[in-house]
């Protein structure tokens, strides 16, 4: 198991590398750092000075990838490419532009975004798995057909008029809990609730509609036969043995997200104004922060590696059969 | 020459109009195939279907209204050249000339006939609701009978939908005949779809002549006028997008499948480094740094229209630079399995070239694959439109979308009393859509795929 462990982890190395080189590639190539000054200080009023003022305080202002003028293994350590990309890999990331650590920054800001994203998961994932299991036991009757149909419906309503439209009714119209905003501590219950209901309700449709069919699918199988053959009632079957058995796709779709909580979500921290890693990414976008962006762009994918490993893994707890070597 | 009108054909339109061929192409060749034929046969008994298709030709067809382009041309001077307008304008502006230039001065709430916001009235210092330049403006002074006026043309128009309604319906049934139940079922369905459509329409029309039926907006645009021209952006980003993934993921995927090998390790790395940056944060990524491009760029575009219209394109193509990679892992599996069956094998035994086998022996067998991809992608994309908008990296903020409709909607929500009509309108035509494309989306599903019962 270890070996194994220790084994993929290596071999997310070039994948970790390939994303470097897409972020390095799509920042510094596709423009140069003089496009991005030129960009930030305005087109039209800009100096050469103001331009490598701009460029030496974030210190782009090396070669991209080889500096010939440097000494010994200088030349390819003050380059833009190894002091903004490669120093990512030990958790290096540079500073904002007003001038914070982004590491620490990020440090501090995982903990608000875990508080949401951590209960919309759990909350969600077991709202999601009891409303299936009940279609899948009133299976092709009018209930069924109805909650699918909910379910479509649900669907196809955008992720914003969920917020907007909780944030008008339960916190302007009934005021039962503030409209944004954020505290640590226990008080931070009463800003998280709303966010978190809204979460779980605007997924609710894609997700039930996706267990229902993994469910449906467990149930034609042989072993479901003889569970009822055996007299066993329709709950203890579904409960007891489907549910079991379907854990093999659901944790495919599942365990790969529990890491990328860390990131929490854009649309709802910026509605409600929580101090998460979702605010900065779109404060960095909308401030045109290079920096950050590049810095979330490349933990993003970190976590996500990480958990196409904790999926893996879990298979082997979930079913004895799967053995890793 | 001096034509009234010099037709502009944007970017956007011609792959809109190429994309049309491509599917009209596609349904051509699909009739000769029997076992795809049955599928849509099986899909057009479907009543949801049906209804949902009817839905989605109504907004297919404002869509393509909105994709015909054109500068008028200016009133002449005596001695001088033709010169046309800079604006660039559509056959659905030119349908809707009475909405699109009857502006107010600011919000205003749906049929209503007196402004949202309190002014100065001038020639006083009182302070009142000033009365609109367009709507309402056929009453008279003291309001009488403006609940008389709206009943009166809701009437008219409902009066005037079910007149126009008829004969297509009688035409319908004249169709089909009687006997064939499940086909008639089905026609019921488009009947019904068309006269509720035929309805909204008739009354928007007898209303509009007289009032903002939705309401206006921040700086006075008609809201119902908003709500249409989104229509486009939506379906340029859920169809253009798509014209962008399939090749990529259709080449990749079979190459893949069917060389296997280092061939196969290459494209495997590829899909799994692209996929493992979370979707969000590398399209904002790819979009800033496309701003960056176009910022520093100015002189290469003529007008506003067409910037706008490179920056939407931009947009589809990252949009779908990042997401083949599910529909090529996809098809890469299938292919894996179809390569070992016989007549793939036969095909390879008798020398024919792996070329002509992934054409002629693979692919038209992960059709299917493909189509039920492309359906069940649409309305994803549709709203994460809106999505992106929000959050800063949608399409160009001179793109009437709605993304952008509701981002400008949700600074007026603290406002007492709210400025509800713009957000339910966006509302209303973007759950209307995406519904009929999920409703769509899975009769084709439930047609195509083979598993499927």
């Amino acid at each position: 198991m270890l070996a194994y462990i220790l084994r993929r982890f290596f071999y997310a190395l070039p994948i970790l590398l390939g994303v470097n080189l897409i972020t390095f590639a799509l920042f510094f190539v596709v423009n140069t750092p003089d496009d991005m000054a030129r960009m930030q200080l305005g087109v039209k009023r800009v100096t050469p000075e103001a331009i490598e003022k701009w460029k030496a305080e974030r210190g782009y202002d090396q070669p991209l990838i080889w500096n010939a003028a440097a000494e010994g293994s200088a030349k390819a350590t003050k380059t833009i490419f190894f002091s903004k990309s490669i120093r990512m890999f030990v958790g290096d990331f540079g500073r904002a532009d007003d001038g914070r650590d982004i590491a620490r920054e990020i440090a501090v800001r995982a903990g608000p975004s875990l508080a949401i994203a951590l209960p919309t998961f759990v909350l969600g994932l077991f709202v999601a798995i009891v409303f299936a299991m009940l279609l899948v036991f009133f299976r092709a009757t009018a209930l069924d057909f109805g909650g699918v149909i909910l379910c479509v419906a649900l669907m196809s309503v955008s992720g914003l008029f969920y917020i907007i439209g909780g944030q008008w009714l339960v916190a302007k119209v009934w005021h039962w809990v503030p409209i944004s905003g954020y505290a640590p501590g226990l008080t931070a219950v009463k800003f998280l609730l709303l966010p978190v209901v809204i979460g779980v309700i605007s997924g609710i449709g894609a997700s039930v509609r996706w267990y229902r069919t993994i469910f449906l699918e467990e149930i034609t199988r042989d072993y479901v036969r003889t569970a009822r053959a055996k007299g066993l009632s329709e709950a203890a079957v579904l409960f007891r043995h489907v549910l079991r058995n379907a854990l093999i796709p659901i944790l495919t779709g599942v365990v790969v997200v529990i890491p990328t909580l860390f990131l929490g979500s854009l649309l709802t921290e910026s509605f409600f104004g929580i101090p998460g890693l979702g605010s900065y990414t779109i404060e960095a976008i909308n401030a045109q922060d290079f920096a950050v962006v590049r810095a979330m762009v490349f933990i993003g994918s970190v976590l996500y590696i990480a958990g196409l490993l904790a999926t893996d893994v879990s298979y082997t707890l979930a079913d004895p059969r799967v053995r890793l070597q | 020459m001096n034509l009234p009108v010099q037709v502009v054909v944007l970017w956007s339109d011609a792959l809109l109009f190429a994309l049309t061929a491509a599917c009209a192409s596609f349904a051509w060749w699909t009739r000769r195939q029997a076992v795809l034929r049955a599928a849509w046969v099986r899909v057009g008994k479907d009543p949801v279907a049906m209804a949902a298709a009817t839905v989605l030709a109504v907004f297919v067809l404002v869509g393509a209204l909105d994709s015909l382009h054109y500068r008028a041309r200016l009133p002449a001077q005596p001695g001088q050249p033709v010169h046309y307008a800079v604006e660039v304008n559509s056959v659905l502006d030119a349908l809707l000339a009475p909405l699109r230039l009857n502006t107010e001065k600011t919000y205003s709430a749906p049929l209503a006939t007196r402004l949202f916001a309190m002014e100065t009235l001038p020639g006083s210092n009182e302070r009142a609701f000033p009365r609109l330049v367009y709507g309402g403006a056929h009453l008279d002074a003291a309001l009488d009978g403006h609940d008389g006026d709206v009943v009166r043309r809701t009437l008219t128009g409902l009066g005037g939908g079910l007149l126009l309604w008829l004969p297509v319906f009688l035409w319908l049934r004249k169709k089909i005949g009687a006997g064939d139940t499940v086909k008639n079922k089905a026609n019921n369905a488009i009947a019904a779809t068309l006269l509720g459509i035929f309805l909204l329409t008739g009354v928007a029309l007898s209303l509009g002549s007289g009032y903002h039926v939705l309401g206006t907006d921040k700086v006075g645009q008609d809201v119902l006028y908003l709500s249409l021209k989104s229509i486009r952006t939506g379906l340029l980003i859920g169809t253009l997008t798509t014209l962008v993934t399939l090749p990529i993921a259709i080449v990749l995927g079979l190459m893949a499948g069917y060389f296997g090998g280092w061939i196969d390790d290459v494209i495997q790395y590829l899909y799994t480094t692209l996929n493992s940056i979370p979707g969000v944060l590398l399209i904002a990524a790819a979009v800033l740094m496309m701003q960056v491009v176009i910022d520093t760029h100015p002189d290469w575009f003529a007008t506003a229209a067409e910037r706008a219209d490179a920056r939407l394109l931009a947009l589809c193509l990252i949009l779908g630079m990042t997401s083949w990679t599910g529909l090529a892992r996809l098809l890469r599996g299938e292919t894996l399995k179809l390569r070992e069956l016989e007549f793939v094998q036969a095909a390879h035994a008798f020398g024919v070239g792996p070329l002509l086998i992934l054409r002629r022996h693979i692919l038209p067998n992960l059709m299917h694959i493909v189509l039920i991809a492309l359906v069940m992608d649409f309305s994803g994309l549709v709203l994460a439109e809106a999505v992106l908008s929000y959050v800063g990296v949608g399409v160009d903020p001179t793109t009437i979308s709605f993304g952008g409709m509701i981002n400008a909607a949700r600074m007026e929500l603290a406002r007492e009393p709210m400025v509800w009509w713009s957000l339910a309108a966006a509302f209303c035509f973007m759950f209307i859509l995406v519904l009929a494309a999920n409703l769509f989306a899975d009769a084709v599903r439930e047609a195509f795929d083979p598993r499927a019962s």
